[in-house]
């Protein structure tokens, strides 16, 4: 199991896209760029957004946690993609309301039910309306990896089995 | 009282069940439950259609199942945890 990648590379600010599609398009590809997932990642979870969409309405600032199956995955990590303008994701569990999500979580996991810590982090910040929004705002990645890497801990991950 | 199956089920049977799982062991520990829980792909329902006591996902279903099935969506976003744990425990105390 390889160590999560997490740094300034996979955080990308002013994401314009006109559809959610172009969202995980333009960061699939991000993804492509370093090495870190296989070119069927980007088919691949355009195809589970549509299938299984991930929209969180979550206090504040609403965002999507799109993920696929880990064999399109090289190395694991977690992607953050801040939408110029928001973009309509489907809600998840719900076949018929969309969401106007700002802030994308883009997640690439290389072994299934391993990384429950980290999405337990993760989901308290998607809980914790003050830390999206100053993602939201931030104008600056190194802050945003700082921010991140305080709440999410990945240090305490890399021994994690 | 018979142990009791539970699914949790989500897209990929990654993400989001993972911490649904997480969230209901705990559940059943704080209160001394025996629960046997299976985490699967939202597609693999099907094949524990006979054994199962309970559905938790944070998936859509169009399916109609035997068992009751539960929205864990609020696990995610923390918006009406404590309405959904509570919809959980009634079922598991049945």
């Amino acid at each position: 199991m390889s160590n999560i990648y997490f740094n300034e590379s996979v955080i990308l600010l002013n994401v314009e896209a006109k559809s959610k599609e172009e969202v995980l398009e333009k960061m699939g590809q991000n993804l492509v760029d370093l090495d870190l997932v296989k070119e069927s990642f980007i088919p691949a979870i355009i195809k589970r957004e549509e299938e299984y969409a991930t929209g969180l309405p979550t206090s504040g600032v609403a965002v999507a946690i799109p993920h696929t199956d880990v064999e399109h995955v090289h190395r694991k990590t977690v992607s953050i993609g801040v939408l110029d303008r928001a973009v309509e994701f489907g809600v998840m569990g719900d076949d018929e309301e969309t969401i106007p999500v700002q802030i994308v979580f883009l997640l690439a996991m290389d072994e299934a039910h391993s990384q429950l810590s980290l999405l337990q982090q993760l989901m308290a910040v998607f809980q914790n309306e003050e830390v999206l929004l100053s993602i939201l705002e931030e104008k600056n990645k190194s802050s945003i990896r700082g921010l991140l890497e305080e709440k999410l801990d990945f240090d305490a991950l890399e021994g994690e089995k | 009282m018979a142990k009791k199956q539970v699914l949790v089920a989500c897209g990929a049977g990654i993400a989001t069940s993972t911490v649904v799982n997480g969230a209901i062991e705990d559940m059943a520990k704080e209160n001394n439950l025996d629960v046997d829980l299976v985490q699967i792909k939202i597609a693999e329902v099907g094949s524990y259609e006979d054994t199962a006591d309970l559905l938790v996902t944070t998936a859509m279903t169009q399916k109609d199942y035997r068992f009751p099935v539960i929205n864990a969506r609020s696990f995610l976003t923390g918006i009406g945890t404590e309405e959904t744990k509570k919809e959980i425990l009634q079922e598991l105390k049945k």
